[in-house]
């Protein structure tokens, strides 16, 4: 009992961001299932996204690190924080904002000829055709 | 000069995917001349480094570190790779092969067929070289941005023809696709949480508890089960496993025919092949002997047998052709997806591994091969006679004989008929399958070949042995009858791009059928070259090097 809360305090105190990470992970996936708006559809993904950006970036949080730039007159001693994840990142948010960009222009293009970004709207107009 | 080869067949059509956009600005039509070229060049360069890879004794194993040394493998660092690295071997050497073949032989379809304007052919390089990453990176993270890239321009490719219906297909193919890759993504972190590495034999070494930092194998690991779990769903969902498969039949039926022939034939395999890559290299067989980590494995192989019945019966139920044949391939992805998990189930032996891991590669390559004729014949009949339902077939073989005769021997083949590469695929898996005693397993994989027949052969009756329905005559608009032109020579005749057949549709379409027969021949040569990748399952190693 003592050993689940003092997980729990651990967890709301200083891991905060892994358990901010799986409540924007599991929001985001929630949206893109059961939004029926296109729109909507692609801002969940975007969530959803950022949630994996958040975990790499916590991932690579260290308490007191500095940020992983050194110095010119050489390597100084101390903490940093681990660049590598935030490269990652990086890289995973050009993709995010290129698929963001793609989505988006399709979402135009539908709009354009069926006049709904509703789902449902959507399947009942194309049934029609 | 060899060591370059992995970049430059990644940079080559890249950089190429410029052109067609560039020169566009000066001279209108001129991607298909540069596309044409640029894939010669790539074509070129793929049979080179296949000759490097399989020229000598075994397999050679070649590694090209990018921007140089400086980011190589450092013995401060228990000889860690500090940079991304391209592999070719004898795994990935088929593949660029297959891409490289099919990137270039598409586009005689696409010629007359295929979207017109430079900026598709932009596209289509940029997927190839999305592809030749994907076969040839080294490196879990780069992995996932090769996949982003590939599946980026395929959204764009399926929606190149701008009707609305191919834009809605397409956005239904970014959710589940980006959702796939995004959850293979939490996989890698989650592994590179544990091991601190994101290069796939650094991470194998990691797992397996070699550097002295690491207390152990990580195998009993939950976070690492969980990555396993994680990384198996996304590239589940790119290969279109049920029952994440929903965005396939829609993404095939409603791009451009030519974009369906060059998806169909690699992009699902790229999943597919990252699984397969992943599973035996990086968590290996001794992953799953540890615990009840099988189980998972097993967990999976229910989903691919689920995915090869109720694809075949789907694909039965179609009356689109390009349908059938989607849901065809989620049967078929399922067969390859057993065949993996066998390769490194704890309840086969040697002899088991062996066979799968040669019935996985083959059907990988044979499966491209077949899908993509099959589209590419369907797509050739649909320009030459507007026919694209079942019932539309009716007759067709006395007025198109080579189309059909492709139909036919690809048909066959994607059932299982000797002696076409179909068989030998779907043979290797069956007895791979039949060395582990997974009963249930057996079953499915034999059952399946009969499921097949179910979709083939109604269509081979329809074709062959039904007359001309009468009032079901297609509406195909511009139909010229050809005289004496049996093949559908008449397609010269027409310059404008819709319902015009041409002869490279039937060239690609006949050439396929062709190779498919050939291959079926080449067992033996396949199994060698695939030897190297069955020693390496084997033997749980991370790299597959010269099989001894």
């Amino acid at each position: 009992m003592t050993e689940t809360l003092l997980f729990v305090g651990d967890l709301l105190t200083s891991q905060y961001t892994y358990l901010l990470f799986a409540i924007l992970l599991v929001v985001g996936l929630y949206i893109v299932v059961a939004s029926s708006n296109l729109v909507k559809k692609v801002i969940g993904l975007n969530l959803f996204q950022t949630a994996i950006f958040l975990f790499f970036i916590s991932a690579a949080y260290v308490r007191g690190g500095q940020s992983p730039i050194l110095p010119s007159e050489g390597a100084g001693e101390g903490l940093y924080a681990s660049p590598l994840p935030q490269v990652l990142v990086l890289t995973a948010i050009v993709v995010g904002v290129a698929l963001t960009a793609v989505g988006l222009a399709l979402i135009v293009r539908i709009y354009s000829e069926y006049g709904t970004l509703d789902e449902e709207t959507l399947r009942e107009v194309r049934a029609d055709e | 000069m060899s060591e370059l080869l992995p970049a430059l067949l990644i940079v080559l059509p890249i950089v190429g995917a410029t052109l067609p956009l560039g020169v566009g600005l000066l001279r209108e039509n001129v991607g298909w001349s540069i596309a044409a070229l640029v894939l010669s060049v790539e074509a070129g360069l793929a049979a080179w480094l296949a000759a490097a890879v399989y020229g000598g004794e075994g397999a050679a194993r070649i590694v090209h570190v990018l921007g140089g040394e400086t980011f190589g493998r450092r013995g401060a660092t228990e000889n860690f790779v500090v940079g991304i690295e391209l592999v070719a071997d004898a795994f990935s050497g088929l593949m660029v092969l297959l891409v490289a073949g099919v990137a270039l032989a598409v586009l005689a379809f696409a010629r007359r067929g295929g979207p017109r304007g430079n900026a598709f052919y932009s596209g289509y390089l940029l997927l190839t070289g999305g592809l030749m990453g994907l076969f040839l990176t080294g490196d879990l993270f780069n992995l996932f941005v090769f996949l982003e890239i590939v599946g980026l321009t395929t959204y764009g490719l399926v929606a190149s023809d701008r009707d609305a219906e191919s834009a809605v297909a397409a956005l239904k193919y970014l959710v589940i696709g980006t959702t796939g890759a995004s959850l293979y993504l939490l996989g890698v972190g989650y592994l590179f949480l544990r091991t601190g590495a994101l290069n796939m034999v650094d991470v194998s070494r990691s797992l397996a508890g070699e550097p002295e930092w690491i207390d152990g194998a990580l195998y009993g690991d939950p976070l690492v089960l969980a990555a396993f779990g994680f990384i198996a769903v996304g590239l589940m969902t790119k290969a279109a496993i049920y029952p994440l498969h929903t965005w396939q039949p829609d993404a095939y039926a409603a791009a451009p025919d030519a974009v369906t022939v060059y998806i169909s034939a690699l992009v699902s395999t790229g999943g597919a092949y990252a699984f397969a890559r992943v599973t035996w290299t990086v968590f290996t067989s001794e992953f799953f002997a540890v615990g009840q980590n099988a189980r998972i494995l097993e967990l999976v192989i229910v989903l691919a047998c689920l995915s090869v019945v109720l694809g075949s019966g789907l694909a039965a139920m179609q009356r689109r052709l390009k349908r059938l044949f989607a849901y065809s391939s989620v049967s078929q992805f399922g067969l390859i997806v057993i065949g993996v998990c066998v390769a490194v189930h704890p309840a086969g032996g040697t002899q088991a591994t062996r066979l799968a891991v040669y019935g996985v590669v083959i059907h990988l390559l044979g499966h491209g091969l077949v899908k993509g004729g099959l589209f590419a014949t369907v797509g050739a009949l649909a320009h030459g006679t507007g026919a694209r339902r079942v019932r539309e077939y009716a007759g067709l073989a006395k007025r198109r004989p080579f189309l059909s005769g492709s139909l036919a021997v690809l048909g066959l083949a994607i059932v299982g008929v000797p002696p076409t590469i179909g068989f030998l695929g779907k043979w290797y898996l069956a007895v791979g399958a039949l060395n582990t005693r997974l009963w249930p397993v057996i079953f499915v994989v034999f059952a399946s070949t009969l499921l097949t027949l179910l979709y083939v052969a109604r269509l081979l009756e329809k074709l062959y042995f039904d007359g001309p329905a009468e009032g079901a005559a297609p509406a195909a608009g511009p139909e010229p009858e050809g005289p004496g032109a049996p093949g559908g020579a008449d397609g010269a005749v027409i310059t404008d791009g819709a319902g015009s057949l041409s002869y490279g549709m039937i060239a690609l379409a006949v050439s396929a059928a062709v190779l498919t027969v050939l291959l079926g021949f080449a067992g033996s040569a396949l199994t060698d070259a695939a030897q190297p990748i069955a020693q390496a399952v084997i033997e749980a190693a991370p790299e597959v090097s010269a099989g001894g």
